[in-house]
């Protein structure tokens, strides 16, 4: 995963309350068994004209010229909520979003762009979408700032940020405890053979 | 202080702190579907990793199977055989069992978990599906996650997961009749907004929810994610101990007598603390039925159509304008003035045996409106014989509805079959966003009666019109 400290770009202003993941990306353009080709599907039933078709809608802001090399999102209430899909995060990804500001996020949705190297910032959108020209995310010290000179600071826990800063694979962070892991199991297995006993009869 | 019964789980699943807020948990249970489980599972083959525990995971094929009548691998869904393949090929590398077609127990994820007896009081269970949250119904800790994170279930067994915060939703009271689970379901989530619990792990408490049987527990759980919580968690007891003896994976033998000691200690200490406490009235709850785009947007059957100053307090003027223009609805009008053009039951949240017999119920001697396309799809293949063997089946084909096989069918649109363009489709399922069931498509969400009776009466209807009529 690549790492991720510093973005510096415009913000797409998309705050609508309640984007939820079949908006992000429909089940329609989940075709194949795959992590990848998702990129033209982001968004489709607002960025095209119609379903199955490729033709821009010119009203849906991403489709704003100026906004052809943005990474980051703003977006409003609850933002990814719905279907678990990790196509959601995959698709924004490969569109080329680093970042995405929401007033609030979907848990599973906001740890799925984790582990796909976007930064969920939980932060009133309003505010950072007045700012002129781009704006500045910095990851370590949790800062966004604007060209004029606004700024706002964010959390994030621990964890997610040196995850992101880091472009670690949580897998391979764990499997450095299996040792731990067998051993609470084992012990486990004593407490609650029940679990471990999965005989279909 | 004393603890929640959600920390009583989570603190006997912690393997390790790993940071401030997060900790390494052990899952007990991992499911994967053919939609979001093949892609976990073929990654995890990739990356040159193997699954830790094979006996705990199960897999089915739900969400892109097709359930026409003499369905195969090949769908309606272009490339969805891609995805059955994919699913059935890495299930048997990796020696994980599969619930394949043509399996007695395949079915929907969350109606067969119960079913089975795979989810257990007081167990962690994950699955890459969002509606996992339904299995809380039994006592379980059960979350939906996302394929990266299901890689990472079944590479080590464990999850490293921030610790939500609690919520209790107590529903003291008596449900009125007719009122069903999903009526408060959907109550909740008007009350409360779709982001009412993100963040939180919500027990439902109260005796309106200790009287639902486990099915409707399910229902009522399902739509936890609805409110953006983590989960939903109802503390077990006798009816949940009741419905799990004896199926296939439930504990047997001393292995019973000692789970059965164990999940008795799962319950909410007196003095326990939430973060939120929520209370709301059983008596208060009318059948429900969604106007929007939104789960929030639901309102009483008998309603007209809100206009914005009646709902602002939850939704923005944007979202109410623009869910009013997908809708076609005209606000001030009653909401079962309008015809339907489609009726579905269906779904995790209500396609189980009670589901099909309240609307059985509704349905029997009657006949659906010559203009409605009527389909009822059973959540297992379990349940679509059961429902068989009491003839429920002849119920729904006499009254005009197709009877088909089972899985998630048109709860969604995946590019095969569809509802179509602009039709207004009164449906049992959990989600009523923009173009969910086909292109375009309009959703009202309701209870498998109410859908049962606006399928009769060819618009919205509130099903206590039959109310009199023999019950079973």
């Amino acid at each position: 995963m690549k790492p991720l400290k510093t973005v510096r770009s415009l913000a797409v202003p998309l705050i609508v309350d309640n984007i939820d993941t079949d908006i992000i990306i429909p089940s329609r353009e989940m075709k194949s068994v795959s992590k990848t080709g998702l990129s033209d599907g982001l968004f489709a039933g607002w960025r095209y004209t119609a379903v199955g078709s490729r033709e821009i809608n010119p009203d849906f802001v991403l489709n704003d010229a100026k906004y052809a090399d943005a990474e980051i999102l703003l977006s409003g209430d609850n933002m990814g909520c719905g279907s678990s899909r990790e196509h959601a995060a995959w698709a924004l990804a490969e569109y080329g979003f680093r970042v995405v500001i929401a007033r609030s996020f979907n848990p599973i949705f906001r740890g799925n762009c984790i582990r796909n190297g976007i930064l969920p910032v939980k932060l009133s959108p309003e505010p950072i979408a007045k700012a002129e020209g781009p704006i500045t995310v910095n990851l370590e010290a949790m800062t966004i700032t604007a060209e004029a000179g606004d700024s706002w600071s964010f959390e994030l826990e621990t964890e997610a940020r040196e995850m992101l800063l880091e472009g670690l694979d949580p897998i391979d962070l764990t499997l450095k405890r299996a040792a731990d892991i067998a051993a609470f199991r084992e012990a486990d297995r004593a407490r609650r053979p029940w679990i471990y006993n999965l005989k279909a009869g | 202080m004393g603890k929640t019964a959600f920390e009583k789980i989570w603190d006997a699943h912690r393997v390790s702190e790993i940071g401030d807020e997060t900790d390494l948990i052990l899952i007990d249970r991992i499911l994967l579907h053919e939609r979001t489980g093949g892609v976990a599972l073929k990654s995890l083959h990739a990356s040159g990793r193997q699954v830790n525990d094979p006996a705990q995971v199960f897999a089915t094929m739900d969400h892109i199977v097709d359930t026409l009548p003499g369905r195969s691998d090949n769908t309606l869904m272009p490339t969805g055989r891609d995805f059955i393949l994919a699913t059935r090929e890495a299930s048997k590398e990796a020696g994980i069992s599969l619930f394949d077609l043509n399996d007695r127990r395949q079915g929907i994820v969350h109606v067969i978990s119960p079913e089975l007896g795979i989810i257990l009081p007081g167990a962690t269970l994950v699955c890459p599906d969002s509606h996992t949250c339904s299995q809380g119904a039994l006592g379980g800790l059960a979350w939906g996650i996302g394929s990266s994170e299901a890689e990472h279930a079944l590479a080590t067994s464990t999850l490293r997961v921030n610790k939500p915060k609690t919520m209790r939703i107590t529903i003291d009271g008596e449900l009125s009749p007719g009122v069903t689970a999903k009526d408060l379901a959907l109550y909740i989530i008007s009350e409360i907004s779709s982001s009412g619990a993100v963040g939180h792990m919500i027990e439902y408490a109260g005796s309106a929810v200790t009287a639902l049987d486990v099915e409707a527990r399910l229902t009522l759980c399902n739509m936890a994610t609805e409110l953006g919580a983590f989960s939903a968690f109802i503390a077990p007891d006798e009816k949940v101990y009741k419905y799990l003896k004896g199926r296939d994976y439930a504990p047997k033998g001393e292995d019973w007598t000692a789970a059965l000691e164990q999940w008795k200690t799962i319950f909410t200490d007196a003095d326990a603390r939430f973060d939120k406490d929520v209370m709301l009235s059983g008596s208060d709850v009318p059948p429900m039925v969604s106007w929007g785009t939104s789960p929030q947007q639901s309102m009483p059957v008998t309603d007209d159509v809100p206009h914005y100053s009646e709902v602002s307090s939850r939704d923005s003027r944007d979202s109410y304008d623009r869910a009013i223009a997908y809708m076609d609805l005209e606000p001030g009008e009653p909401l079962r003035s309008f015809s339907i053009d489609a009726a579905f039951i269906g779904s995790c949240t209500n396609s189980r045996l009670s589901d099909l017999r309240r609307a059985a119920d509704i349905l029997i001697g009657q006949k659906v409106a010559p203009h409605v396309k009527a389909i009822c799809v059973p959540g297992s293949t379990s349940v679509k014989a059961l429902a068989e063997a009491e003839g429920l089946d002849q119920i729904f084909l006499d009254a005009g509805f197709e009877w088909r096989e089972s899985g998630c069918s048109m709860c969604f649109f995946a590019g095969g079959e569809s509802f179509g363009a602009e039709e207004r489709v009164i449906t049992s399922t959990n989600r009523n966003f923009e173009s969910r069931q086909g292109p375009k498509t309009r959703s009202h969400l309701a209870s498998p009666e109410t859908v049962a009776m606006s399928a009769i009466m060819g618009h919205i209807a509130d099903a206590r019109m039959l109310a009199g009529k023999e019950s079973r």
